[in-house]
Parts: structure tokens; C-alpha cells; sequence
């Protein structure tokens, strides 16, 4: 029915009034969500170029490949690197059977009780305790009670703790995305429930496990705190010795350095503290970046 | 036989796991895998026990009246000492409070555009990157929080009315960190939001921004919390930022300009010394640290069960 007297000569669709308002409401707020969600990662660049202006000058082989310093143009980071390096590949030994351990208890063997239901709430409160407190925790037991100094075994036990809790939780969810028919396939040939896990299930579970673990220890890679509380703070100027007596050797690694170096009141080791920042940044990324194509790659297989 | 008489698929696995383990030295691989689980409780009860048994120490020679009491001041560098922790409190309070301020409407807005408006190809891309955020070394922000937020920003700002250590700049780098948590946990909230619920808004007449704020928003408010929760103890156990550019001026003060310190900073400050084991500096680590550890156990606990109550709500 048309409304009494008035006869529109063309109908338009065009929303007017209200409507009209609320529609360009809507379509604004697309670009001011899009610029919130991108402002993280703009500060994000602003660090990276800030840090390349300041510390590439100083990048060179000699800052690679000397020690420490007091003087800034002669300070390196050679034994922060050869540091982290040895604490790292000692926390990935210490804490990846470990976590696969607890994960496949967890996942199949584990009765389905209170017992279970206590595990993981603990491996999910675990995950959110500050580094700070793993600190703490080597330092009184590592260090103090087991007498072994602020030294790199030390160091990769409290950062094995650490990265444990995160470590479990991936290969927990790797394990739970291998499918049951797999198992049920291997159990219906004979073979025993830890064959089945050892042949059929962590094959199957292994990208997942992989890139949990790289991202755990890029997590390693980047922390401080835990390791100052362990008494890492300290001036290296040796390599770590490649022996079992080298395990109990002092160490320094690359965080601890850049820390040490920002926190110096001369200007001129402001260069020092990015050139590590940068060589830093390169490690954590990289192996950001390695943990997506390595998941990548091992599911396409 | 069993098996066959059950096909039910749960039956089924039953029977499996009731199944001897035929192998020899089987059981012994079983027993490790136990051991391994159980190193995560254990590590539970060697973190109370330490922090616990020290802190009791500390009690005996601080009364827990002078600890709580927000009439004293932390001051233990000389003598008259004074342990009152609302100070180292109030710090964290601080820097919590404007890193939200900071993290929680960016955090929230790319979560709801990551959700409501991004092409699932833009939404693949962005939120690696977003992620990397929170992978980023702590001690690199807090760098970049004294020597260019603090130096080359705020400095230039607010002149005389900054100090050079101050709770705005680790505010800043700590609102850059928690950013992708909030919104990582906020977006999957909001995506198990039910398609029906917007369709039937779209179908009223709402617009993409009406549905996405007043539908998916509300509905995935749970979730939201549980981001805000997990970020905030994030922030509250942070180290590094805040010791290197919160400064570490202990103060009852919540300006964002004010050189302060928070309770990880004096952590942090302790063991940079060298307190002799047994003395109230080095017991007064384990205080704090279990209060730290108290604080962030609550908040923790607090998001996993609004997690387990909204995952629910929907399934």
C-alpha cells in the first residue's frame, strides 16, 4: 500500500537518517581496529630499526668473537654466546624426555582419575609461575642444597624446570591429534601398548613435539632473570671447557650480557647492548620461524 | 571374546588399557614414564617448600603486622629498616595498572578484528606476527624501555615532570608484551561464539560493528576475563622490564611518572647484591617471592576455572 498522497518516483536502496550513520559507523571501524591491531607490531618495528641504527656500526667479527670487556669498543660477546649455547643444548637434554615422558603417562598409560586430574591442573599452574620463582627454586636447590654454584648444570636444570610446564602442554595436545585408529591398528597386530607408543605414536606425534620444543627454547633463549637469581651475573672471560668438569663451570649468556650492558651508565656501551640485541633478536626469531616450517614440513610428510 | 563382544568405541579402549603388558622390562619403562610425571608435582612441592620454609624465617624476625602494614615503609638499605611490602606492592600495582590501561583496549580491538573482521588469509598472516610479540626477550623491551621510551619519548614529553626511571616507560613495554595474550584468548573466546547469534543479529539489521560489540563481545565475556587474568599475572611476575626502567625507588605512589619498584624488581635487586645467606635481606627474597608466588597462583587458578565454566556454556 502506498502511503496516502505520495507516489515515489524512484526507489532507492541508499539507507538515510540513523541507518545511514551506523552503516558508516560500521565501515570506519574496520580501519580503526585494523590500525590497534597493527600499533603492537609498529613499536615492534621502531625497536628493530632503533636497534639496527645504534648497534650495526658495532657489528663486526671482533664483537662476535671477543670476551667481555671494561673498554666498549673491545667488548664482544664470545662467551655469552658459547654461554647460552651450552646452558641450551644441556636444558633441551634435561627437560624434552622428561616432558614426553609426563606426556605419554598422561595421554595412555595414566589411569582416568583424580590422580590424572591432579597432574594437570599442576602442569597448567606450573605454566603461569614467573621465571623469577623457577630463580628462586634453582637457587635454593641447585646451587645452595645440590652445592653445584652458579654453574651451566645449574643453569639448564632450572631452566629445564622452567620451560617443563610449556613443553608437557604441547606434546600433550601433539600426542592427543595422532588418531585412535592408529593405536587401535597396532594393538589388533599384536603389539604391546609401549610398542604401539614407541612405533606408531610418537612418530606420529613428532612435528608437534618439535615445535613445542624449539619454541621452549627460544623461550630459554631470551630469559634473564632466572638465571641472575642463580647467581649468573658475572664477568667470563674463558670458554666453557667441553668435559664433564665443564659442566660445573660459571657461564654467561647472551641476555645477561645485553642486560649487563643497558644497565651501565656509559653511553658508549649503548652500541654494545644493541649489537646484542640484534644477534639476540636474529636467534629468537629464526627460531620462531624454524618451528613453523618444521610443522609445516613434517605434516605435509 | 571381550573385544568382540564390545563395540562400543570407549569399551573398546577399556579393554585396551586393562591389557598386561606382555613385554618384559616394560614395566620398568612404565615406571619412568610415572617418574616423569611425577617431577612436576615434585617441582610444585620443592617451590613452596623453598619459598615457605624461608620466608618463615623471615617472619620470625618481622612480624607479619609490620609486613601488612601500609603504614611502613620498604626501606632496607640502612638502618632504622623498615619491611613494609604494600610499597613493593603498590609498585606492581602500578605498572599493572598502566599496562592494562595500555594493552587492554589494543589488545581487545585486535582481537575483536582478528574474530569479526580479518580474512581468514589476513588472520593466518597477522597473528604469527602478533604472537611474536610475547616471544620477544624480555630484556630486549626493557632496553628499549630506558634507552629510547624513557630517553627519546617521555624525556622530550613531559620535561622536569618525569623521572628518568619511571613506571610509564616499563608500562608501555609491558602493555607491547602482554599484548597477543589478551588478544590470543579473547579471539578464541570470541570464535566459539555460536554462528547462529550474529546471523540472527545480521538479520535484525545490526551492523558488522553492532554485532561484533554488542553479540560477540557480551557473549564471550568469559573468556575476556579469563585474557584480562592471565595477562595481569603476566605482568605482575615480569622481572625484567620493570627492574631496568621502573627504577627502584620502593613508593606508595600509582603516578606513571614516578621512579617506583615493583616486587620482582626487588627481587631482582637482591640477588644483583650479595645478601649473605640467613641474613633479612636474603629471607626477605623468599617473602616477597611467595607473596609474588600467592598472587599469581590466584590469578592463574581464577582463569583456568572461568575458562572450564565458558567452555562449557557453549558445547
Amino acid at each position: 500500500m502506498a502511503v496516502a498522497g505520495t507516489t515515489p518516483d524512484s526507489v532507492t536502496l541508499r539507507a538515510e537518517g540513523g541507518v545511514a550513520r551506523r552503516q558508516a559507523w560500521s565501515r570506519a571501524s574496520r580501519y580503526i581496529l585494523l590500525v590497534a591491531t597493527l600499533l603492537g607490531l609498529v613499536v615492534l618495528v621502531i625497536l628493530g630499526i632503533d636497534n639496527a641504527i645504534v648497534g650495526i656500526p658495532s657489528l663486526d667479527w671482533d664483537f662476535l668473537s671477543n670476551y667481555p670487556s671494561r673498554f666498549a669498543e673491545r667488548a664482544g660477546i664470545r662467551s655469552s654466546i658459547l654461554g647460552s649455547v651450552w646452558v641450551l643444548v644441556f636444558t633441551v637434554i634435561f627437560a624434552i624426555p622428561v616432558a614426553v615422558g609426563a606426556a605419554v603417562w598422561m595421554e595412555e598409560f595414566a589411569p582416568q582419575n583424580g590422580i590424572l586430574t591432579t597432574v594437570r591442573l599442576n602442569i597448567a599452574n606450573l605454566a603461569g609461575v614467573p621465571s623469577i620463582i623457577y630463580g628462586i627454586l634453582g637457587l635454593a636447590v641447585f646451587v645452595r642444597l645440590m652445592e653445584l654454584g652458579p654453574s651451566i648444570l645449574a643453569g639448564a636444570l632450572t631452566l629445564a624446570l622452567m620451560i617443563l610446564p610449556m613443553t608437557v602442554i604441547t606434546s600433550v595436545e601433539a600426542i592427543n591429534q595422532v588418531p585412535p585408529s592408529i593405536r587401535e591398528g597396532s594393538l589388533a597386530l599384536g603389539a604391546t601398548r609401549w610398542q604401539t607408543v614407541w612405533n606408531h605414536v610418537l612418530p606420529g606425534a613428532m612435528p608437534g613435539i618439535m615445535t613445542g620444543t624449539i619454541l621452549a627454547v627460544a623461550r630459554a633463549a631470551g630469559e634473564t632473570a632466572a638465571l641472575i637469581m642463580i647467581g649468573a651475573f658475572t664477568f667470563i672471560a674463558f670458554d666453557p671447557s667441553l668435559s664433564f668438569h665443564g659442566l660445573l663451570d660459571s657461564f654467561t649468556t647472551l641476555p645477561i650480557q645485553v642486560y649487563n650492558w643497558t644497565i651501565r651508565p656509559q653511553p658508549e656501551f649503548r652500541a654494545n647492548a644493541a649489537a646484542g640485541i640484534i644477534v639476540l633478536m636474529i636467534a629468537v626469531i629464526g627460531l620462531n620461524a624454524l618451528a613453523l616450517v618444521v610443522r609445516d614440513r613434517l605434516r605435509r610428510n | 571374546m571381550a573385544l568382540a563382544s564390545s563395540p562400543d568405541g570407549s569399551d573398546l579402549s577399556r579393554a585396551i588399557r586393562k591389557r598386561p603388558l606382555s613385554r618384559p622390562g616394560e614395566s620398568l619403562i612404565m615406571l619412568s614414564l610415572v617418574l616423569c610425571a611425577a617431577v612436576s608435582i615434585a617441582t610444585t612441592f620443592a617451590i613452596v617448600y623453598v619459598l615457605f620454609a624461608d620466608a618463615i624465617g623471615f617472619f620470625q624476625e618481622i612480624s607479619f603486622w609490620h609486613f601488612f602494614n601500609p603504614g611502613n615503609e620498604w626501606q632496607t638499605l640502612f638502618n632504622p629498616r623498615s619491611f613494609g611490602v604494600w610499597e613493593l606492592v603498590l609498585g606492581t600495582v602500578n605498572v599493572t595498572l598502566w599496562s592494562m590501561l595500555i594493552a587492554l583496549p589494543l589488545g581487545l580491538a585486535a582481537a575483536v578484528y582478528l574474530s569479526e573482521y580479518a580474512h581468514v588469509q589476513t588472520r593466518r598472516f597477522l597473528k604469527p606476527l602478533l604472537e611474536l610479540l610475547a616471544g620477544v626477550p624480555t630484556v630486549v623491551y626493557a632496553n628499549f624501555a630506558l634507552t629510547f621510551i624513557s630517553d627519546d619519548v617521555l624525556l622530550p614529553l613531559f620535561g622536569d615532570s618525569v623521572s628518568f626511571f619511571n613506571s610509564l616507560s616499563a608500562s608501555i613495554m609491558l602493555g607491547v608484551m602482554i599484548l597477543p595474550i589478551i588478544a590470543s584468548v579473547s579471539e578464541d573466546a570470541m570464535a566459539s561464539v555460536p554462528r547462529d547469534l550474529r546471523e540472527a543479529a545480521y538479520g535484525l539489521g545490526a551492523t558488522r560493528l553492532e554485532v561484533a560489540f554488542r553479540v560477540v563481545f557480551p557473549a564471550a565475556i568469559s573468556g575476556i576475563m579469563a585474557a584480562i587474568l592471565l595477562a595481569i599475572a603476566r605482568v605482575i611476575g615480569e622481572t625484567m622490564i620493570v627492574a631496568v626502567a621502573a627504577g627502584s625507588t620502593p613508593t606508595l605512589s600509582l603516578s606513571p611518572l614516578e621512579s617506583i619498584q615493583t616486587m620482582t624488581g626487588y627481587m631482582l635487586q637482591v640477588a644483583l647484591g650479595d645478601a649473605a645467606r640467613g641474613t633479612t635481606d636474603y629471607t626477605s627474597l623468599f617473602a616477597v617471592g611467595a607473596l609474588l608466588f600467592l598472587m599469581t597462583f590466584v590469578l592463574n587458578v581464577a582463569a583456568q576455572i572461568i575458562v572450564r565454566r565458558f567452555r562449557e556454556a557453549y558445547e
